[in-house]
C-alpha cells in the first residue's frame, strides 16, 4: 500500500517528517517497507509563467520559441515542442537547477541553435500522469508569473510503501492509514470523508439487481446521468500516481481514488450497456466465459461468482469486470457498483483464474457490508464534482436472505488480564484511550471494559487477546515493557542421551578429519539411475513433491549417497580434490502411510578404499560403544567384491564399500568410498550408560598366533570361531596382518592374530593358557579348515 | 708409607682435576683407586704394617680413598654434564618445520556449529530440544496453528504439497502442537530443522533450518518473551545487544512481535569512518525472528492435553538458522551454505 504524504495529511497530519512517521509507525505495528520521494526536487526551480509571445524555430518545425515572463518584470526565452503551447497561457515551468521526477538535473541547453531557459512543463514531467502531448495550461485565477508552483499543483510527496499485514484489509485506503496513525501519534483525525452524503436512498434506480447466492453479502448500487468522460483534475491524477496507479479517466479514476481512499472498491458500469436493464449476481454455469477488462476470455465454473446481465456474464464478481459494459469514452450513463463478496471465495477465484487485482486483494481479506454505503457516498460527492453527472435518486441496497444483519461485537477486556500476559500493568484509562483512537467505542465494568468493535475490524478483533494486542502495540514494547526470566517452575535444560550421542557421533567424525556438509533433502528420480537401484529397490519409494521447482527437485532423497557424491564433485571440479566429507541428516521413504518413514542417517565419503571409509566408520561406533558386525554384502552403488553391511544385533543398520567405479565415473570421481548408517537405529544399539570394569586385574598374558585359511573366509568368521573356542580366558583376539603370497598355498591367506589372555582372580601360567591355545587352534582346524603357520 | 699416601693423593687430584672427559676419569678412576692400583693395595696390607703404624697408615689411606673418589663422582658429573649438553645442541632441529604426521582437522558445518551455539544457550535457559517430522499433515502445519483457510501462505505458491493435507513442513511450528500434546505444563522447548518453502535467490533458499521456541505455564507473560530473547541475543550477538518487540502479525500468536537485535557491528548506524553500516543498512537494528504470545485458539487445538485457554499462556518464536549465521559471520549469500565448496567449509566449525 503506497500512501502519499500529501493525502494523509488531509486527514491526519502528524508533526513529524517521513522517516520519523515510518518508525513510529514500525513501532505500533504497521510495517514501512521504504520511503520514497515522488515527483520533482529542488521545489524553488519550479514556477508559475506566462506565455507572452511565441515565434516559430527558424530551424525546426515542430519547436516553438517562447517568450515567458517568470517574475515581476523577468522575462526568458523557452523552446518548447508541444503543439498546444500559446501566447496568455499560464503555465508550469521549471528552470535551470530543476530535479526532474526521474532525478536528472535540468540545466540550461541549446535546442538547434536557440538557447533555452528550461522548460515549460507537462503532466509526465511532474510526475502527475504520464501524459506527455501536450503542456499544462493553467487555469488563471489570479496567479502570478513567479510564484511557487508548489502551491498550485501537487508536485511532490514523500510516499510511504507500507507492509500491511493480511488481517488489516482497513489499512489498504488512505483513511483506515489515518486512523492508524491518529492511534500511533496522537495527531488529531478528520472526520471521515463519507459523512456528507450528497445521494439518498428513496427513489427508483432504473437497473434491477438480483443476488442469487450468499456469496455476495451486500451490493448496493447507484445511477448518474449526464455524465461526461474526461480527464481527472490535476490533484486526483497527482494523487492516484503517487500512488501508484494510472490516470485513465474521470469515473474510472474516481471509482480507484475512492478505492485508495476508502479500502473498498468499487466498479462503474456503463448503463446503457446493461443489457436488459438487470444485473444477476450468481455462481457460474460450467464452462461460461467472460471477456474480462485486460481482453483476456476466462473459463468460469460453479465456484465463480459471476455479475451477469440481459446478454450473459459481465463481470467476474470482485476480481475483475468486463468488456462489454465498461466506461466508454462515449458513456452519459453510469451505475456505480459497490459491493461486498466471500473473502475465501474471491481468493479461491483469484488463484484458479491466476488473477489478481487490486479488488480482488482486497475483498480476500474480507471487507465489511458496512463500506459499501461508505464508498458510494464519497464516490457520489466525486461524480457530481468533476463529471457535470446528474444523481438518479435512489439507493440500491440487495442483501441475500440468508445474510442476518451484523450484530456489534462486544468484549469484555479485564484489568488483570491484561497485566498478566504482558507482564506490565496498564491502566484502564489508558486502554481505553487506545482503543478509542483505533475506533472502538469503551464502556466501564467493574473488571475493565466493554470494548465495542467497529465493522471493518470485525473479522480481526474477536477475542480479548485481540484488544490485548491492539493496547500492547500502541502502549509500546520498548521502555514501556520489562525484560523479564520465566519462572521455570522445575523446568530443565538437558539433552537427551539420544541427543547427546548423535552430537557424539558427529564429533567422532570431525576428529578423523571430515568435514561436515548439508546437502539438498530435494532429489531428482534420475538419480536413481545413476546410482544404479534396480526397479523395486526400496530407495526408489520417493516422496514425491506436487509442486516442485524444478525436475531436480521433485522428490525427496532417499540416501545421503547423492548429496556426498555432489559436494565431492563440487569441489573436485575446482581443483581442490576430493575431500573427506560427511553429512547427519534426515532421509525419507515413502511407505503408503499418510506419512513417510523419516530418520536421520550419517554418511561418509572418502578418497581411498573401503578400509579408508570403514576406519572412520568404526571409529563413530566405538565412540558409541556400539557392538556391531560387517559382512560382506553388495550394494548395487558400491563395488559388489568391496562392500559390506553393517549389523547391530538383528538388524542391518547400514553399509560400506567401494564406490562403484561406474558410479564414481558418473560423478567424474576417481576411487572413492563412502558409507551410510542409520544414526537412530545405531544409537538404539548403544548402552546408555558406560558400566565400570574392574581394572585391579592380574596380568594379562599375551601370545600370537598365524593360521592359514581358504581366503573366502572372511576374517570375521576366523575371530568368532577363535573367540568362541576361547572361551572366558580370552579377553581379546584382534587381526594385526594378512598375508597372501608364495609362502603359503595359492587361494590361501594367512591371517597373524593377536591373542590376549586374563583371568579376573589370578596371574596366568603358561601351563593355564596352552589348553586353552589347542583349542582354538583344533576349532580352526575343524570348522575352518585351518593350519598354524611357521 | 703415609708420605707415599700423601704423594699418590696429591698426583691423583692433580690428574682427576685436569682430566677433560668421562673417558679419560674412568681411566684415572682404574690408575688410582682400581684393583690393582697402589692405593688400594695400601689398605689390603696394612696387615703386614707393624702395629702401631697400622692406625695412622690406615687413616691416611682411608681419607685418601674417600676424597679420591668424591673428587672423581664430582668431576664425572661436571664432565657429563658438559657432555650432555654437547650432545642435545647437536640434537637441536628447525621446530618452526610442521609437526609430522600432520592432523587432519575435521569442521563443523557452520549451520550444525550454529545450531549447536543456539541450542546451548536454551538448554542453560531451561529449555528441552525436541523434534519433529519434515513431511507434515496439513492439520499440524496450519489448521492447528490458527491458518485461515485463505492464509497465502496455504497457497502453492508458498508451500511444497505431497498430497492435498500433507507438505513440507513450512516451518518448525507444527512441534508446537506435537509437543502439547506430547507433555503437559510446564513446557519448555526449542525445536531445530529442516523447513521448505518454493523461493529461490540470493536470500532465499527452497530448504532452510529454523529453531523454534515454546514455553507455557500459567503466568509467562510477553515481558518473559523479552528477557529470554535479550538472554539469546547477548549470548550470541555479544553482552552490549539490546533487543527491540515491533508489533506485527503472525495467525498462531497474538500479540505478535518481529524481535530486532541491536547491531553489533556498528555505532548509531555508522561505522568509524563515518561509512554507512553495510550490516544493518544504517538502520541501527536488525531483525532475527517473529515471535509472539501462543494465541487462545492454538491452546484450543490442544486443550484436552491440559491447555486450557483460560489458565494457560505462553510465548512461542521461531528464527532461521541461515540468518543468524549470515549476521555472525558475514556471509553474503544464502546458497554458499548449500554449496558445500571446502573453501567455505574449512572457515567455520
Amino acid at each position: 500500500m503506497r500512501v502519499p504524504l500529501q493525502w494523509l495529511a488531509e486527514y491526519c497530519a502528524p508533526e513529524l517528517d517521513a522517516r520519523e512517521l515510518a518508525t513510529r509507525l514500525a513501532m505500533t505495528g504497521t510495517e514501512v517497507d521504504r520511503i520514497h520521494h515522488h515527483g520533482v526536487g529542488n521545489l524553488d526551480a519550479f514556477v508559475v509563467g506566462r506565455v507572452l509571445a511565441t515565434e516559430r524555430h527558424p530551424d525546426a518545425d515542430r519547436l516553438t520559441v517562447c517568450t515567458v515572463a517568470i517574475g515581476e518584470g523577468v522575462q526568458t526565452h523557452i523552446v518548447c515542442g508541444a503543439p498546444n503551447v500559446a501566447a496568455g497561457q499560464t503555465v508550469a515551468i521549471a528552470r535551470p537547477g530543476a530535479i526532474m521526477p526521474d532525478g536528472t538535473k535540468l540545466k540550461k541547453a541549446k535546442l538547434r541553435g536557440v538557447a533555452s531557459d528550461g522548460m515549460i512543463l507537462a503532466e509526465d514531467e511532474l510526475a502527475i500522469s504520464s501524459d506527455h502531448d501536450e503542456t499544462i495550461v493553467l487555469a488563471d485565477d489570479g496567479l502570478q508569473a513567479g510564484q511557487p508552483l508548489a502551491g498550485v499543483l501537487p508536485i511532490a510527496t514523500e510516499v510511504l510503501e507500507l507492509e500491511i499485514t493480511p488481517n488489516r484489509p482497513d489499512c489498504l485506503g488512505v483513511y483506515g492509514v489515518a486512523r492508524e496513525v491518529h492511534a500511533a501519534t496522537g495527531a488529531q483525525l478528520a472526520r471521515p470523508p463519507w459523512e456528507e452524503d450528497p445521494g439518498s436512498f428513496e427513489g427508483e434506480v432504473p437497473v434491477e439487481v438480483v443476488v442469487e447466492t450468499e456469496l455476495c453479502p451486500r451490493f448496493t448500487a447507484r445511477a448518474f446521468e449526464d455524465v461526461t468522460i474526461g480527464p481527472s483534475p490535476a490533484w486526483l491524477k497527482a494523487r492516484l500516481t503517487a500512488a501508484g496507479q494510472r490516470p485513465i479517466n474521470n469515473v474510472v479514476d474516481i471509482t480507484n481514488y475512492v478505492m485508495l481512499l476508502t479500502a473498498q472498491p468499487l466498479h462503474a458500469f456503463d448503463l446503457d450497456r446493461i443489457a436488459g436493464a438487470k444485473l444477476v449476481v450468481r455462481r457460474a454455469g460450467a464452462g461460461e466465459t467472460v471477456v474480462t477488462l485486460d481482453g483476456q476470455t476466462r473459463m468460469l465454473d460453479p465456484d465463480v461468482v459471476l455479475i451477469a446481465d440481459g446478454d450473459g456474464p459481465t463481470s467476474i464478481a470482485g476480481v475483475m469486470g468486463g468488456t462489454r459494459s465498461e466506461v466508454q469514452p462515449d458513456t452519459t450513463r453510469v451505475l456505480m457498483e459497490g459491493a461486498s463478496w466471500d473473502g475465501p471465495n474471491i481468493h479461491a477465484t483469484s488463484l484458479k483464474l491466476g488473477v489478481r487485482s487490486e479488488a480482488s486483494a482486497r475483498f480476500e481479506k474480507g471487507l465489511s457490508p458496512e463500506a459499501t454505503i461508505e464508498a458510494q457516498v464519497v464516490a457520489t460527492q466525486l461524480m457530481l464534482a468533476l463529471t457535470g453527472a446528474r444523481l438518479v435518486p435512489g439507493t440500491i441496497d440487495v442483501a441475500p436472505k440468508t445474510t442476518e444483519p451484523a450484530q456489534p461485537l462486544v468484549i469484555r477486556l479485564r484489568d488483570k488480564r491484561v497485566g498478566r500476559l504482558l507482564g506490565v500493568n496498564i491502566t484502564r484509562s489508558a486502554s481505553a484511550l487506545h482503543l478509542q483512537r483505533l475506533g472502538f467505542e469503551t464502556a466501564e465494568r467493574p473488571d475493565g471494559l466493554d470494548v465495542t468493535v467497529p465493522h471493518w475490524r470485525r473479522n480481526d478483533v474477536t477475542r480479548e487477546a485481540d484488544l490485548i494486542e491492539e493496547v500492547a502495540r500502541l502502549h509500546g514494547m520498548d521502555d514501556q515493557l520489562p525484560a523479564t526470566l520465566p519462572d521455570r517452575r522445575g523446568a530443565v535444560g538437558v539433552l537427551t542421551p539420544q541427543q547427546r550421542m548423535r552430537r557424539r557421533a558427529v564429533d567422532a567424525l570431525t576428529a578423523g578429519g571430515l568435514l561436515e556438509i548439508v546437502g539438498w533433502s530435494f532429489d531428482t528420480p534420475a538419480r536413481d539411475d545413476r546410482l544404479r537401484l534396480p526397479a523395486g529397490d526400496e530407495r526408489r519409494r520417493h516422496v514425491v513433491i506436487e509442486n516442485p521447482m524444478s525436475a531436480g527437485q521433485s522428490v525427496l532423497r532417499t540416501t545421503l549417497l547423492g548429496s556426498l557424491l555432489d559436494a565431492a564433485a563440487h569441489n573436485a571440479a575446482r581443483g581442490q580434490g576430493v575431500p573427506a566429507i560427511f553429512e547427519c541428516g534426515a532421509v525419507y521413504r515413502a511407505t503408503g502411510d499418510r506419512l513417510p518413514h523419516e530418520h536421520r542417517a550419517i554418511g561418509a565419503l572418502v578418497p581411498g578404499d573401503v578400509f579408508a571409509a570403514k576406519a572412520h566408520l568404526e571409529a563413530l561406533l566405538r565412540t558409541l560403544r556400539v557392538q556391531a558386525t560387517f559382512a560382506g554384502a553388495p550394494q548395487p552403488f558400491l563395488h559388489p567384491g568391496r562392500s559390506a553391511e553393517l549389523h547391530a544385533g538383528e538388524d542391518i543398520v547400514g553399509w560400506v564399500g567401494d564406490v562403484h567405479p561406474l558410479v564414481a565415473g558418473d560423478w567424474d570421481l576417481a576411487r572413492v568410498a563412502a558409507f551410510e548408517i542409520d544414526l537412530d537405529r545405531v544409537i538404539a544399539a548403544a548402552p546408555l550408560v558406560a558400566r565400570y570394569e574392574d581394572l585391579t586385574s592380574f596380568p594379562e598374558l599375551r601370545e600370537d598366533i598365524a593360521v592359514v585359511v581358504d581366503a573366502g573366509v572372511p576374517a570375521t568368521t576366523v575371530l568368532e570361531t577363535v573367540r568362541s573356542a576361547g572361551g572366558r580366558l580370552l579377553a581379546r583376539a584382534e587381526v594385526f596382518d594378512v598375508y597372501r603370497g608364495e609362502q603359503i598355498a595359492a587361494g590361501r591367506t594367512s591371517l597373524a592374530i593377536a591373542l590376549t589372555f586374563r583371568a579376573k582372580n589370578r596371574t596366568l601360567t603358561d601351563a593355564d593358557v596352552a589348553p586353552v591355545r589347542e583349542k582354538i587352534v583344533a576349532k580352526l582346524a575343524l570348522e575352518l579348515g585351518g593350519e598354524l603357520r611357521g | 708409607m703415609i708420605e707415599r699416601i700423601a704423594e699418590l693423593r696429591a698426583e691423583a687430584e692433580a690428574a682427576i682435576a685436569g682430566a677433560d672427559s668421562s673417558a679419560e676419569l674412568e681411566e684415572l678412576r682404574v690408575r688410582y683407586l682400581g684393583r690393582k692400583a697402589e692405593l688400594p693395595n695400601v689398605l689390603r696390607s696394612i696387615a703386614t704394617l707393624a702395629p702401631e703404624q697400622r692406625g695412622p697408615t690406615g687413616k691416611a689411606a682411608n681419607q685418601a680413598r674417600q676424597s679420591l673418589e668424591a673428587l672423581i663422582a664430582s668431576r664425572g658429573s661436571e664432565l657429563s654434564g658438559g657432555e650432555l649438553e654437547r650432545s642435545l645442541a647437536s640434537d637441536a632441529v628447525d621446530v618452526t618445520l610442521p609437526g609430522s604426521p600432520p592432523q587432519p582437522v575435521g569442521r563443523l558445518h557452520l549451520l550444525t556449529a550454529t545450531q549447536r551455539e543456539i541450542e546451548d544457550v536454551f538448554l542453560g535457559l531451561g529449555f528441552r530440544i525436541a523434534e519433529g517430522p519434515e513431511v507434515e499433515t496439513v492439520y499440524y502445519n496450519f489448521d492447528a496453528l490458527n491458518h485461515a483457510p485463505t492464509h497465502p501462505a496455504r497457497g502453492r505458491a508458498d508451500t511444497f504439497y505431497v498430497a492435498d493435507d500433507v507438505v513440507l513442513r513450512t516451518h518448525t511450528s507444527p512441534m508446537q502442537i506435537r509437543a502439547m500434546e506430547a507433555q503437559p505444563p510446564p513446557l519448555y522447548v526449542i525445536v531445530p530443522g529442516r523447513v521448505y518453502r518454493p523461493d529461490s535467490d540470493a536470500t532465499h533458499t527452497p530448504q532452510f533450518h529454523q529453531i523454534e521456541g515454546l514455553a507455557v505455564d500459567e503466568d509467562i507473560a510477553l515481558s518473559d518473551l523479552k528477557g529470554t530473547l535479550l538472554a539469546f541475543a547477548r549470548a550470541i550477538f555479544g553482552p552490549d545487544r539490546e533487543v527491540r518487540l515491533r508489533p506485527h502479525f503472525f495467525p498462531f500468536t497474538e500479540p505478535s512481535v518481529e524481535v530486532d537485535v541491536s547491531c553489533f557491528n556498528c555505532k548509531r548506524g555508522h561505522l568509524r569512518d563515518g561509512a554507512r553500516c553495510p550490516v544493518c543498512k544504517g538502520t541501527e537494528w536488525l531483525e532475527i525472528l517473529g515471535s509472539g504470545m501462543v494465541d487462545p485458539n492454538v491452546f484450543g487445538h490442544v486443550a484436552e492435553h491440559g491447555y486450557d485457554p483460560e489458565r494457560v499462556q505462553g510465548f512461542a518464536f521461531g528464527m532461521g538458522i541461515e540468518r543468524i549465521a549470515m549476521l555472525k559471520h558475514a556471509v553474503p549469500d544464502l546458497r554458499l551454505f548449500y554449496d558445500n565448496d571446502v573453501r567455505f567449509l574449512e572457515q567455520f566449525g
